[in-house]
This record gives structure tokens, sequence and C-alpha cells, in this order.
């Protein structure tokens, strides 16, 4: 098995039109990566009707009912996060009862509000409740605010995590930008949080890095936006760990974080 | 065969980078199957003077023949043609040059210059847009990334000049190729190592709007991991044609130009 806990999908509401073929070519290099489920979000309209994190309820709303149908069109190979701003704090609850109710299995958080903000904490009471992780978008060290997103860094999202400690908060794309080597002391001592390997980086020693960190068992294997750079990890990921070690990485981590029976042959 | 033609030797300034040795960079290829890498002297690139790192280069590529050095040149510096000499001396199949690394203006006069001499002794001339992520550089590390304008004016500087272009993304290479005359964009080749693969497809968009015989397998090792360029390729439906002439054949013709 192989799960890519951090994947997206797009839909007609959203600027690009070419959203089937870009669906479609996740699904087909996933076939030939080996992705066996796909765990994707949607962040509203990805910025056609409302920013991509800042997405609007509607947006929320619309981008969520697609990681349904996508879900329900694929029970062999999708699962779906269900996306919130919480800025919108009625919505954001209504919203993670409705979707999780209806099959998701997790939650995504990515730079409406930063992490550490109290508007967070009844997302997170929520989380606990459900049993369900949060991916939380991280910006690697942040040094400043950028335009279009209040990202927050794992500075940021491990006091979200140290007030929640019975929620799994998956710290998103080490390789995603930002320096990674500033993230990976600052959640070494909170074990509910788990390093996502996605990210278009693949600098040399970050993977080891990580290993060091945090240990083969908080790591999660995923793509995000590059899945040849998601490919490119494993491979060296099974250059440098056991077999054994390995599957943690590629599913059995995964599994161990999701509500029982998230994925297939569980 | 595949030839990796964007590799370097020894330490990176800004962070700690594990497997820089030659023996080490020598494994990694073994590990993904590479037969050849170009490489250049990565410390030298931040050196006030980058051809002081030539010699240990060319020392230590005439020891290993899986290796054929590319060494650097700064047209700044008095004596900079004797780099061009001795690179043909020593069988390179370019010389580079990051000006933005060595402080100078990338298409200013010196470049220029440089260009011309290129072109004249007929060695490919190499530039990097970037070595690493910019939202991840050290604070202190404030060298700008290469200009894709800089890249138009140097190929029209000389028709004989070759220019091989790393660690560069889908739009800066459609700006280049795109605003270049068919003949000079003819003289322009690109390694893959920035270009993203699935979902968005760039690679394969651009080896179908820019040709096949325009990209060059390339990963930038021992900075980044080369298992993905490997990936990438692997995950295009290529004919083996095209992937040959992506991993050899292209490097292949680009080198054989050098006169």
């Amino acid at each position: 098995m192989l799960i890519d806990v951090h994947a997206h999908f797009l839909h007609d509401r959203t600027s690009r039109a070419d959203w089937r073929e870009r669906n479609a070519s996740r699904l087909r290099a996933g076939e030939r990566i080996g992705i066996t489920t796909h765990v994707a979000s949607i962040l509203g309209s990805w910025g056609h009707t409302s920013p991509t994190y800042f997405p609007s309820p509607a947006d929320l709303g619309y981008g969520n009912d697609t990681m349904l149908a996508l879900q329900r069109e694929h029970p062999d190979r999708i699962r779906a996060y269900v996306a919130v701003n919480p800025n919108y704090a009625d919505h954001a609850l209504a919203e993670i009862d409705r979707c999780l109710g209806a099959g998701m299995i997790g939650i995504k958080l990515a730079a409406s509000r930063r992490a550490d903000d109290p508007l967070l904490d009844p997302i997170c009471r929520r989380a606990a409740a459900a049993g369900a992780p949060v991916l939380h978008h991280i910006w690697q060290h942040r040094r400043r605010d950028y335009p279009g997103q209040e990202a927050s860094d794992a500075v940021e999202l491990g006091r979200l995590a140290a007030r929640h400690p019975s929620v799994v908060f998956l710290l998103a794309h080490i390789g995603g930008g930002g320096d990674w080597l500033h993230s990976l002391p600052a959640v070494r001592e909170l074990p509910n949080v788990m390093i996502d390997l996605s990210g278009s980086g693949v600098d040399g020693g970050m993977l080891e890095a990580c290993l060091d960190a945090v240990g083969v068992e908080r790591l999660l294997w995923g793509a995000d936006l590059t899945l040849e750079t998601g490919w490119a990890k494993l491979r060296y990921l099974e250059h440098l760990l056991s077999p054994e070690e390995v599957e943690l990485v590629r599913w059995r981590n995964a599994a161990g974080i999701f509500p029982a029976g998230a994925f297939p042959p569980d | 065969m595949r030839i990796d033609v964007n590799a370097f030797l020894g330490a990176y300034p800004w962070r700690r980078v594990p497997g820089t040795s030659p023996s080490a960079v020598l494994a990694a290829m073994d590990r993904v199957g590479i037969d050849q890498a170009w490489v250049t002297h990565l410390p030298g690139l931040f050196w006030r003077d980058p051809v002081e790192g030539n010699g240990w280069l060319l020392e230590v590529a005439s020891r290993e023949p899986r290796f054929r050095p590319v060494p650097a040149v700064h047209p700044e510096l008095a004596g900079w043609e004797s780099v061009l000499s001795a690179a043909r001396a020593a069988g390179a199949p370019a010389v580079r040059c990051d000006p933005t690394f060595f402080g100078i203006s990338p298409a200013g006069t010196g470049m220029r210059a440089l260009a011309g001499a290129c072109a004249a002794a007929g060695v490919p001339l190499m530039l990097a847009v970037r070595l690493e992520d910019g939202r991840q550089r050290h604070p202190n590390d404030g060298a700008r990334e290469l200009p894709a304008a800089a890249v138009r004016t140097l190929v029209r500087t000389h028709p004989d000049l070759r220019l091989i272009v790393t660690h560069a993304d889908r739009p800066f290479i459609e700006e280049v190729h795109f605003g270049s005359t068919p003949a000079e964009a003819a003289r322009i080749w690109w390694d893959i190592c920035w270009i993203w693969g699935p979902p968005e497809d760039h690679l394969q968009t651009l080896l179908a709007t820019v040709g096949a015989a325009r990209f060059l397998f390339g990963t930038g090792q021992p900075l980044r991991i080369p298992e993905n360029g490997v990936a990438k390729l692997d995950l295009l439906d290529l004919s083996g044609e095209d992937r040959n002439a992506i991993e050899a054949g292209n490097a292949a013709a680009a080198a054989a130009k050098a006169r």
C-alpha cells in the first residue's frame, strides 16, 4: 500500500480550464507510482471567486462537495479532508460535522488564520472528538507575512499541538518551501505532530534530517503538487531504510492516525 | 547511457549537505544508474576567484573517467581567457559562469565577452538560474536568480554560442524559448531538474511545445537527490528515442559541438 496524505484536486469553478486533465493526470501518475489512496482536499475555488488561502464559505462548500463526489466516484483510491476557514467559526464547525459525517477522514487547515490563534481551538476540539487528524499548511520558517496568506510555521503549529495533545497534526509539505531546518527542531518534542514529506523540494540531506529529528514513526509520505518529487523521495527512502521502515512511511503510519476503516483494506 | 549534466563536487557554504565528496557522488550515481556526470567545484562558485576551484576539479576528473569537468570562469577577472583553453585541453564539455553568484551583471560587458569567446572556442557556456529554492535560502545568501532576459541577451551575442541553462522552470524556459528566434532557441539546452512533472505536467508540455531535442538529464546533485530526475522521466510516456536523447544523446551532441 501507498498512501499520499497530501493531495489536491480541482473542479469546474476554479480558474483552471484544464482541471479535468490535471485531476486525471494525478490519478494516472498515481497508478504508475503505486499510490493506493490519495487523501486530498480542495481549497475552495483555488482563487477564482475567493482567495486560495482565504476561501469563502460558499467556495469551501463547493470544494468540499466536490471532494465528497470524488470520494464516492473513486471509493477505492480517494479519501478527503474537509477544508475550512477558521475565520468563519460557525461555518467551519458545521462543515466539519457535515463532511466527516459524510465520510471524510481528516481536516485541512491552510493559511486563513495563524495556527496558534484561539480561533483554531474549537476546530481542534472537534477533531479530537471525531478522532480526525488535522493537516496544516506550513511555511517552513516564515520570516515575514507573504501576500495572499496568513501562513504559519512549525513554531506556531507547535503551540497549537501543545494545546491539543490528543489531536494528531500533519505538518504540511516539509519540502514545500522555506527553511525545513527551522521546522524540524520546533516539533521534535511534540509526538502528536507528524511530518508530511511532500513538496517540490528534494534537497540532499532533508530526509536524513527528518529521520534524525522525529524518527521514522512520525514520517508520512505525500506528494502535494509534484508527484515526481514524492516518488523520488520514496525511492531514496528505500535506500535509507529497511523494508519494514519503508512500509511505515508508505502507509502504516498514516493508517494509524486516520479513523479506523479510513482506507480500503485497512 | 545516462548523463547528468548538472552535478557538483564539494561543500555548499549555506548549509550542511551530505554526500558531496567525489566518492559519495559516484555512489549516488551508481544508486540511480547515472553513467557520467558533468561536475563543477561547488564551493568555488562562492569564492572571490571561482577559478581557484578548477585545479582540484580537473585533477579529480582526470582520475575518474565518469566525471567530466565543467570549470568555472569569471569574465571580469584578468586572465579568464586561459580557462577556456584549459577547459578544452581537459576535454570539458562546457564551462560555467553564474554571474549573479559572482556579483557581476548577468548580461553585462564581461558576460558578453565570455559568450563571444565561448562561441569562438566552440565551448558551451553553462549557467544556473538558481541552486536552491528562493524561499529557503540563507538570510545572507542574497544573490539574485538569473533573469531570463539575460539568457535572451547572451544567446544573441554570437551566432555560434551554445548555452546550457540549468535549474530553470517552465515559465523561464517558455519566456526564453518563445522570446528567441528558432535559430537562437536551437542553441539553448535546458536541464530538467527544476521542471515539474504530474499533475501539472510541465515537462510533458515542454517536450510537446519546445521539443525533446532541447532537454538534458540533470539533477543538481548533491544539493538535490538525483532520484528526482529519473522519477520524472519514468512518469512520462516517452518514446525510447526521446528518452535516450534526453538522458544522453542531446548532451553528447552538445558536447560534441565543442571544437
